[in-house]
């Protein structure tokens, strides 16, 4: 596909902007060349936009089991009311009494989310999870700091937790202390006992975790990290497995995060923007970043935490993005919310117990909304690899599932059908999976050389990343 | 209740029983019954979706939209060409996650390396990351990409807009380093005690073009300071003002970041908005965040990949260069969409619109009782004094419409024009100052 670049043509362009009405002033000190965007017509533009809108896999192209990234439908009506002027045409510096409905919206969230996970409190300025996550460890960190209890650096993390669990937690100051897990997927009691200790600031897990397992050890988990004197991170991505079934609160976590673009089925956007709100127990409420909102005689007013932790970005947050989770929240109720974490649930079990005679899954039990399997006997069998079944779904029309994920499973494939996939489309792509291992087993060459019908076929990622090309290059003149 | 579930009630019967569950407490079973939530979550009810857009548009109904707008502060109120919305509308932008299946996400991925080469020409960097969250993060990822062992000082020029400050406080405290504020003179950062803090343990110096108080700063003297100690200069640019004005690699800074927002999004209370960041090929492999590069395919076809992924989280863990994974790609598209409708002409023209507006504003408000703070050249925001309760004015344009400056601590007041305000508009404006000032 040609750049929109190479589709420039000197002196074209499309008529914007009026003329000046009042005298012309430029500045003093100017650019030496104009920058070389495009010079195209609004046509060109929307050809060309609409090319590679094509040539692109989204939740409505088809069927999109990624792992971890709950890639279910994202409603429509949700995006028209993120898109109200009422909301969009609102100045973020505009005096309260003018911002009433924002205000409105974000106390509103406060209150179902917090309900949700069980939490007292909640700040809606982290941008995505892994803000939420740089947030939550903050509060983490002022709170010890606020005892004086200056000796707790470590964070522990489970060796099968999202990459940016540790990666937050060095950002936040934290040394990081790796957990292994113990042989059936979930922490391992005596090896966490023997970690927590008067250095300890606190533990992240994710429950369910991303081997898609529910630790039912959670509540003496918390307790030996309590009784450590640490506190309880949650980390959101997996909750969409128990809503209204069990919340973090109950489980003895202190601070979460939750991600509005995987839960709460706001759109990822090809990558954003998400949101990822932190929430905590009252203890920890002072020490929120911007402000919160509360209901005064005279309305929403902003609340200006007394220890805040200062702010994790301009203003607060991606605030249509909330707009679109509380529409969500507002159109399932309780009962659709916990119907929700049931279909997925279910939907997940389906496959796994479908599938589970042909691939070996890395754990043979009940899942939660995700189950991982391994390609560690076809590899050795017929050397085909997680990474080749993947690229040959993509034959099918399907998003293949998040590859070598978690790194405690070889040859990992993490399966997240969601609720929003019907049972048909789940045969559709258990009927996928079974004929790829089949020609595996018959004809391996072939599906190592899969993807065979995309409009690009395997790329050289070695050469992309040894010798950058990151912008487009001119032809010289 | 509204749902979006497909299966119906006798399928999941179905489904439940053939993956060999009797009931939903079976298929929970794992979930210990001490941690079961025994009752009903306590929310409102679920509605229809024409009952839940009714409450959502009630809402929205009760902000207040205001039809003349003169704040800016890091939100500002530009024109959106049409076909923005409609490109960025469209569904398999909108759907798709972060394209890390590369065959069946080319146009996302063409979409994000042709945004880089966007914010490079802007900057004239020669790398650019596919976004983070904000300005204000951008500004704060930035300055970890200068710090290490041997330079552990963060300078930040006090013109910088103040939630930039805060932010990067924010982040700096998270890895325990202190933030020093180069103080403000006459609305530019000093640059006498600019020089007077510099030394070897320097990392990099943080600087806003055009600044917080809208002043234009001599950006050229504040990288070659910082450079003389062995710092990196962090420029925090308004790109609108890139279609006219030097760029921060002529300047001398070595890494330019900023607030996206004004390149085709809306003011949306704050969010979602767009932190670019672009940098030397020197340092760009320390950039943090998603990077598309160009590669070929086994027949040898043009196509785009993630890369340099060796940086990341997902790789790195707990020594990735920052824990950033989401970013704010379906708004740095918007950001491609833009800057194609606008081209180099369009990007000038709107520039020198909102300069040129801004100083007519300047003028009119001079005349009409609010002098000028600062002497200096502006590009299209100001700070003016207010001879009145900053509230009492406010209160009286707000009554006709109009958003007037953002109050500042020391009461004076911080003014933005833009090529949406018309002469007339800010002729009436001026007359309401002089209504509550006589």
């Amino acid at each position: 596909m040609e750049l929109i670049f190479e589709q420039s043509v000197a002196g074209r362009g499309c008529s914007l902007l009026p003329d000046c009405d009042v005298p012309q002033v430029a500045p003093s000190k100017l650019r030496t060349a104009p920058p070389r965007l495009p010079e195209v017509s609004e046509n060109d533009i929307s050809r060309h936009y609409t090319r590679l809108a094509a040539a692109t896999h989204g939740v409505n192209n088809g069927c999109y089991p990624l792992g971890s990234c709950t890639m279910k439908y994202n409603p429509k009506l949700n995006d028209e009311l993120a898109a109200l002027p009422g909301f969009t045409g609102v100045h973020p510096l505009q005096p309260e009494h003018t911002a009433q409905g924002c205000l409105e919206v974000l106390y509103k969230a406060q209150q179902v989310f917090c309900e949700i996970t069980g939490m007292d409190a909640m700040t809606f300025q982290p941008a995505a999870g892994a803000h939420g996550e740089f947030t939550g460890l903050l509060l983490i960190k002022a709170y010890h700091e606020s005892r004086g209890d200056t000796a707790r650096k470590k964070i522990l993390v489970p060796d099968s937790a999202h990459g940016t669990n540790p990666a937050s937690a060095t950002m936040a100051g934290f040394e990081v202390v790796n957990l292994p897990s113990g042989p059936d997927g979930l922490v391992d009691l005596e090896k966490l006992r023997a970690a927590a200790g008067p250095d300890t600031a606190g533990l992240m897990l994710t429950n369910p975790n991303t081997v898609g397992l529910f630790d039912p050890q959670i509540l003496e988990i918390t307790q030996i990290v309590h009784d450590a004197g640490g506190l309880c991170y949650y980390d959101g991505a997996n909750l969409n497995a128990v809503m209204g079934v069990a919340r973090p609160g109950d489980m003895g976590f202190d601070v979460v995060h939750l991600n509005l673009h995987k839960t709460f089925s706001t759109p990822h956007g090809g990558g954003g923007p998400g949101s990822g709100p932190a929430g905590c127990k009252a203890f920890l409420a002072p020490f929120l970043p911007g402000q919160t909102v509360e209901e005064g005689p005279e309305g929403y007013r902003w609340h200006q935490p007394e220890q805040s932790i200062g702010r994790v970005r301009a203003f607060h947050g991606n605030f249509l993005v909330v707009v679109k989770a509380l529409a969500y929240v507002l159109s399932l109720g309780p009962e659709g919310i916990l119907a929700a974490s049931r279909g997925a649930v279910l939907n997940a079990n389906y496959l796994r117990k479908k599938l589970s005679g042909v691939y070996k899954m890395a754990f043979d039990r009940t899942c939660m909304h995700e189950f991982v399997m391994t390609l560690e006997p076809e590899k050795a069998d017929v050397h085909v690899t997680a990474m080749d079944v993947a690229k040959a779904l993509l034959d099918y029309g399907i998003h293949p599932p998040t590859m070598y994920f978690p790194l405690i499973v070889h040859e990992a494939l993490m399966v997240e059908p969601t609720e929003t996939e019907s049972k048909e489309s789940l045969d559709e792509l258990l009927h996928a999976f079974l004929e790829i291992h089949q020609r595996a087993l018959a004809d391996p060459e072939d599906i190592r050389s899969c993807p065979h019908t995309t409009q690009v076929l395997r790329l050289d990622e070695v050469t992309a990343a040894r010798h950058p090309v990151v912008h487009y290059q001119w032809p010289q003149a | 209740m509204g749902s979006y579930l497909s299966n119906t009630d006798a399928q999941q019967r179905q489904m439940l029983q053939e993956a060999g569950y009797r009931d939903w407490d079976h298929l929970f079973e794992e979930v210990p019954a001490q941690v079961r939530l025994d009752r009903p979550l306590d929310l409102p009810a679920g509605g229809s979706e024409l009952e839940v857009r009714r409450q959502v548009e009630a809402m929205a109904a009760k902000n207040r939209v205001f039809p003349h707008i003169f704040r800016g502060a890091g939100a500002y109120n530009h024109y959106i060409p049409s076909i923005v919305r409609q490109v960025t509308s469209k569904e398999e932008f909108v759907t798709a996650y972060t394209p890390y299946q590369a065959e069946i996400s080319q146009g996302n991925l063409q979409a994000i390396f042709e945004y880089q080469t966007m914010i490079c020409e802007l900057t004239g960097m020669d790398a650019a990351n596919a976004s983070v969250y904000d300005g204000a993060c951008a500004a704060a990822e930035a300055v970890f990409m200068c710090r290490d062992r041997r330079r552990g000082r963060v300078l930040v020029s006090g013109a910088v807009n103040p939630q930039t400050l805060e932010t990067i406080r924010t982040y700096c405290h998270g890895r325990d380093t202190a933030v020093e504020v180069v103080p403000a003179k006459e609305g530019a950062t000093d640059l006498e005690t600019l020089a007077g803090m510099l030394d070897n343990q320097v990392a990099c110096l943080v600087y806003q073009q055009p600044n917080y108080f809208g002043v234009i700063e001599d950006a050229a003297a504040l990288t070659a300071a910082v450079h003389g100690a062995g710092g990196k200069a962090i420029a925090s640019c308004n790109p609108i003002s890139l279609g006219l004005m030097e760029t921060p690699a002529q300047a001398g800074a070595d890494i330019a970041v900023g607030e996206g927002q004004p390149l085709g999004m809306p003011l949306s209370f704050g969010g979602p908005y767009l932190g670019f960041m672009a940098c030397t090929q020197e340092m760009m492999r320390k950039l943090p965040g998603r990077i598309v590069g160009q590669t070929t395919d086994s027949q040898g076809k043009r196509g785009f990949v993630l890369t340099l992924q060796a940086r990341e989280q997902h790789i790195r863990r707990e020594k990735a260069s920052s824990n950033i994974c989401s970013n704010e790609a379906l708004c740095a598209l918007t950001a491609s969409v833009y800057l194609s409708a606008m081209g180099p002409r369009g990007l000038a023209q709107a520039a020198t619109l909102c300069c040129s507006k801004a100083h007519y504003l300047q003028q009119a408000l001079a005349a009409a009782g609010l002098e000028p703070v600062y002497a200096g050249e502006f590009f299209h925001e100001f700070v003016t004094r207010c001879p009145v309760e900053p509230e009492k004015l406010l209160a009286h344009l707000e009554a006709a419409g109009y958003l007037g400056g953002l109050p500042l601590a020391d009461g004076s007041l911080l003014w933005c024009a833009t090529e949406l305000n018309t002469k007339e508009e800010m002729d009436a404006l001026a007359a309401l100052v002089k209504e509550v000032l006589c």
